[in-house]
């Protein structure tokens, strides 16, 4: 396989790039995943039939914290692949897992918010407006839930076959994906919370 | 020009002979909103004949001269890579009659949904027209009376149509006083259409609802205003009241036959409320127009 | 054996009965002769494991044919129920069932399946590369859209068949009114297909801007590969609608969400918009690919190059996005009123536009040119004229006010089949044709080849023609009779009548693989049609690498003007080959998606989240899996190329 040395390493084979290039696209399909679901949320979101709106139930704290969270979960994976373009792998994997704890408390935020919906009258079958919110609250948090164990897995191969244009190659796509699941949050957080608050 | 009129009466001559020597029901109008249908019809069969017959031309000129059979074995042809001019002609005519199609387009598109210019002046008749599997009923508020499966109306008068549906998205159509309209179960839509004559015309359900659908027809009869008020009067004189019970019955899933009743529906069970959120104005005009006449409780909330 | 009773059909007939007889036979023939024949190791190692795109693109298709044969025989049934009136060979319930099947399988399961098949082999070989850029995805694609397909086939015998039209609108679609497992079939076959057909969007885009032969920059592309590419950006970006529109279904159905229902601020037009939001890009999807072919087809046969190659370009690219732009002509008459419907009616009549262009490009690229009428040459003298027909209805059908007559008629099914059979079934059956001998080394016999052009070119205007009038006659869609007394009963006999000759015309094609199996010769050259783009450079059979060397290209005709000017396409020495391994994964993966779906279907809860849990181990694995391909030597690359030369 020809490398090309004058690239980062997770850009350095013709498949990497390639790789590279597959996943944006990927990325591209799921904006149209999460548009149609904002698209979705705002056809639906005023049409509540005997269930609770959206400001009868959101609660700012959680979702301040679940925002905290992600966030800071980006900037830590940023510094992680930035670490790993300096090929420092022990600093690499402390990010990554400080960013994968992150996103698990995320998670587990988000868990007790649902407990709390369903817990006020606002479970997924209440309304169209309930059932779209979880739905696509849901769907992100899944994203999360995979994201978590695809870190994890990668984390997993470079501890056991170090820092190689495959592992780069893939904990830099990774990195992609986590990005593109906080710029998702924050639209979540404006056009969904903020917005259902005012 | 006259190429494509004459093209255009061939065609329909043809439709005419194999449909049984009747003009075909969308291209026999007799009411204003189903005429300026049918003109849009047939201007537009005009203008695409047009686009048709130069394709088909330059499509048999190009295959009798440049045959490979009639060209002498050595020829071989030139690389043509391609000319702006060329390109711009077979976008611009396109775009000019796209154009042009567009502006009748939209024109007849605020036509059909208003009330029809040459009965502007009158009171509509308002009929909430709810389908319910695989049957219509038919209600007049100002009247007080409903039918089912069939349809009395007065001829030069403008007719309002609210439609909704007790179950799957149906479609009411009356192909010769005009297009159709969508009924659904969350919100009522309004057709206008009128009878210029009078006639017995043929309706139906035109969007796919299940098992009853294509026996989900019902009769239109168009008489003038003064036998129509008779036949109110008689209906009022003869027939039994709508009781809820009855009603409930009347929407099992099933098929019925031609029924009349004194009282409507929409006191016991009004019609959907209008769609909120709709920021086309006209469901604004639509409030305003029928506020009278409107039974809906939940109207105040508007 | 209650726990059985949820796979009984509900309305069962002999028809079905049959069926279910007919299918276990044909199971157990199969596998009765793969075990007679010593033909499993052949079969896992040559087909289900293979990660080759030639490959992948002979099993989509097989696929399609196949498919194509079960569509086509729901039409005939449709058409024979309704060439007399009040007849009585289908009650209202099975014609509903058939109709419904008839729509998801052409447009899903045979038309998506036959393009994939032609993008899948012709565009490597048309760009120079060695496969695509991610072979294993590409078999997972394949196999998850057979898997969809076998899952909703089986729905008429074990369940029961979807019955809400291939549309599937809702009210109609949920548990209020559509009360057995048909939609759910519907839901979740083609869910599990789409992702296939995502993958190939991405795949597809990859390969083409990265895997080009040295010096063929993208307007130097064949027509083909440039609309494989325009129409998988609009894959990439249509079918994730379809993804929640049909995960939002599922859970209405399934879960009880109100997304689409009746109550609770349920909006059933919300599943009618999300639909054709995906659905309009979809026909797109079809047809450019179909373009693309009778772009090198006209071109070959015209021995001319094509005409205003920018342009076709250009309007392919502007049909991709305004694809995006049109949906609400679909449902002109849901009441949306006269601005909208207006926006909808202009942007609808202006992608006619573009689409007029390429018509003319290709008249003019026959003009001045050397025609030659071959079969596939004659699908693409016939689709120009059938197809302006079906393209202007469409204009006509654009024009929004005229559509509340038009809408849910004949003249509707008239026109989307004056496009799609002309546009998509011809190309498809000329790019069959015109590729056959790449993909298999021989021939399909020209003779019956274009007998079968003319009998589906008159069985289509006799079965379609019509519709234009019995629907401008008040005859609704989807009707499975009609009376006696509205006069529609010669109209329907007579495309009854187009229709059986279309069937001849389809089983003629079945015969022709046959004949030219048994009898056309094998000693042929590798560019038969004398064409003119890369793929005709290779080898007859193409090796499993392709290209032995890298071609170098200089223009958009890269083989024409090699030929012309004498010069060498292969410059250079023999080098290692590296190519990607065979792999399970995808089939065995794509066989837990089907349990997952059937599970679903049945809400058979505990095996659902077994194959859930299944589908992420396979996930995990690929993960971890280090799987670097192999290296085909100089060595057998010299002696795989010295044989095939001898051969040419």
């Amino acid at each position: 396989m020809k490398m090309d040395h004058s690239l980062p390493l997770e850009y350095s084979t013709d498949q990497n790039k390639l790789n590279i290039l597959g996943f944006w696209i990927f990325l591209g399909a799921e904006i149209m995943l999460f548009a149609t679901l904002f698209a979705s949320y705002f056809t639906l979101a005023n049409r509540t039939g005997n269930g609770p709106t959206g400001a009868e139930i959101f609660e700012i704290t959680p979702v301040l914290i679940e925002t905290f969270l992600l966030l800071t979960s980006s900037f830590t994976i940023g510094l992680g692949i930035h670490a790993m373009r300096l090929g420092k792998q022990k600093a690499m994997l402390t990010f990554f897992s400080v960013t994968l704890l992150l996103g698990l408390a995320f998670l587990g935020v988000e868990i007790y918010e649902f407990v709390h919906y369903v817990h006020v009258g606002a479970g997924l079958q209440t309304s169209a407006f309930t059932s779209i919110l979880l739905t696509t609250l849901g769907t992100h948090g899944a994203h999360v839930t995979l994201g978590l164990f695809w870190g994890l897995f990668i984390i997993l191969q470079i501890k056991k076959r170090g820092l190689t244009p495959q592992t780069a190659n893939k904990s830099f796509i990774f990195s992609l994906y986590w990005h593109f699941l906080d710029v998702v949050w924050i639209f979540i957080f404006s056009f969904i919370y903020l917005k259902g608050m005012m | 020009m006259k190429g494509k009129w004459i093209f255009s009466s061939v065609l329909i001559t043809i439709a005419a002979i194999l449909s049984g020597c009747e003009p075909l029901l969308v291209l026999d109008p007799k009411g204003p909103q189903a005429e300026r249908q049918a003109q849009d019809i047939m201007l537009s069969i005009g203008i695409m004949s047009f686009i048709v017959l130069a394709v088909f031309a330059l499509l048999i000129f190009v295959l009798i001269k440049y045959r490979a059979s009639k060209q002498s074995p050595d020829y071989e042809p030139p690389h043509m890579e391609g000319n702006i001019w060329v390109e711009a002609i077979c976008v611009g005519i396109p775009v000019l009659i796209v154009a042009y199609l567009s502006f009748v387009s939209v024109q007849s598109n605020y036509i059909v949904e208003a009330t029809p210019e040459k009965y502007e002046d009158q009171e509509p008749l308002v009929v909430y027209a709810s389908s319910s599997n695989w049957k219509w009923h038919f209600s007049y508020p100002e009247e007080e009376i409903e039918t089912v499966n069939y349809l009395y109306i007065p001829t030069n008068r403008p007719l309002e149509f609210k439609l909704y549906s007790y179950g799957p998205i149906t479609s009411f159509w009356i192909p010769q006083l005009g297009g159709q309209k969508y009924a659904m179960s969350d919100m009522v839509t309004t057709l206008h259409l009128a009878a210029d004559v009078p006639g017995e015309f043929v309706g139906r359900n035109a969007n796919f609802s299940g098992q009853g659908f294509a026996e989900n027809t019902f009769d239109v009869t168009a008489m003038s205003q003064k036998d129509f008020d008779e036949w109110v009067d008689e209906v009022k004189d003869t027939a039994d009241p709508l009781t809820e019970e009855k009603f409930d019955e009347l929407l099992e899933p099933g098929h019925l036959g031609r029924m009349t009743f004194t009282g409507t529906h929409l006191d016991f069970m009004p019609p959907p409320d209008h769609d909120h959120g709709s920021s086309d104005s006209e469901e604004g005009n639509e409030h305003q127009n029928h506020s009278e006449q409107d039974k809906d409780s939940d109207h105040s909330n508007h | 054996m209650e726990f059985f009773e949820r796979f009984a059909v509900p309305h069962p007939s002999p028809a079905i009965y049959a069926s279910m007889v007919a299918i276990g036979l044909v199971v157990i023939a199969i596998i009765a002769g793969l075990t007679y024949f010593k033909k499993w190791g052949y079969l896992w190692r040559e087909w289900l494991t293979t990660v080759d795109h030639k490959r992948i693109g002979i099993m989509y298709l097989i696929s399609a044919l196949i498919m194509l044969f079960r569509g086509g025989v729901d039409a005939v049934m449709m058409r024979a129920q309704l060439s007399a009136p009040e007849n009585t060979l289908l009650d209202a319930q099975h014609y509903n069932e058939i109709f419904t099947t008839h729509g998801v399988v052409m447009i899903i399961f045979m038309a998506m399946p036959f393009i994939f098949a032609l993008m899948n082999i012709v565009v490597p070989l048309q760009i120079g590369a060695r496969d695509v850029a991610f072979p294993r995805l590409n078999a997972l694609s394949f196999w998850l859209f057979f898997m969809g397909a076998m899952l909703f086939n089986i729905s008429f015998v074990v369940g029961g068949s979807p019955d809400a039209g291939w549309t599937s609108y809702f009210p109609l679609a949920g548990n209020d009114f559509s009360t057995s497992v048909g939609t759910n079939y519907y839901m979740l076959a083609i869910q599990i297909s789409g992702i296939g057909s995502l993958m190939t969007g991405i795949n597809m885009i990859t390969t083409i801007l990265r895997m080009r032969a040295p010096g063929m920059t993208l307007m130097k592309m064949p027509m083909f590969t440039w609309s494989t590419f325009i129409a998988n950006v609009i894959i990439v970006f249509a079918f994730p609608v379809l993804t929640v529109a049909l995960a939002m279904g599922t859970m209405d159905r399934l879960f009880g969400t109100q997304f689409f229902t009746m109550e609770n601020g349920g909006m059933d037009m919300l599943w009618a918009n999300l639909f054709w939001v995906w659905g309009h890009p979809e026909v797109y999807i079809l047809i450019l690919p179909a373009f693309g072919i009778y772009s090198e087809v006209i071109s070959t046969f015209s021995r001319k190059n094509l005409y205003g190659y920018k342009s076709m370009v250009a309007s392919m690219v502007v049909i991709s996005l305004m694809s995006f732009l049109v949906w609400v002509h679909h449902f002109f008459t849901m009441g949306q009123g006269a601005l909208t419907n207006s926006i909808f009616s202009i942007t609808t009549m202006a992608i006619a536009v573009p689409t007029g262009v390429k018509i003319f490009n290709w008249l003019l690229t026959m003009y001045k040119g050397k025609i030659t009428i071959t079969t596939p040459m004659l699908y693409s003298l016939l689709f120009i004229p059938l197809f302006t027909l079906g393209g202007v209805t469409g204009v006509m059908l654009a024009m929004s006010a005229a559509d509340y007559q038009y809408h849910n008629t004949m003249f509707l099914v008239a026109h989307f089949h004056n496009v799609i059979i002309p546009g998509v079934v011809f190309a498809m059956l000329a790019g069959l044709t015109y590729y056959w001998p790449k993909m298999f080394g021989f021939m399909l016999n020209e003779k019956i080849g274009k007998w079968t052009a003319w009998l589906l070119s008159i069985g289509f205007l006799l079965a379609f023609m019509p519709m234009y009038i019995t629907g401008l006659d008040g005859q609704a869609r989807r009707m499975y009779t009609y009376s006696e007394a509205t006069g529609f009963g010669t109209l329907n006999m007579i495309s009854f009548v187009g229709a059986i000759i279309m069937a001849v015309g389809f089983a003629l094609i079945v015969y022709n693989v046959y004949y030219s199996t048994r009898y056309a010769s094998r000693d042929i050259s590798s560019d038969p049609w004398d064409a003119r783009t890369l793929e005709w450079s290779t080898h007859n059979p193409v090796p499993e690498y392709n290209f032995a060397i890298v071609p170098e290209v200089k223009s958009s005709q890269a083989l024409w003007d090699a030929k012309k000017e004498g010069h060498n396409l292969f410059k250079g020495k023999y080098e290692e080959i590296h190519m990607p391994n065979n792999s399970g994964a995808p089939f065995l993966m794509s066989v837990v998606f089907f349990i997952w779906g059937f599970a679903m279907i049945f809400s058979l809860w505990i095996p659902a989240i077994i194959a859930t849990i299944g589908i992420f181990a396979f996930m995990a694995h690929r993960s971890f899996e280090q799987d670097h391909g192999h290296h085909i030597s100089v060595k057998e690359i010299e002696e795989t190329e010295t044989k095939m030369r001898g051969a040419k």
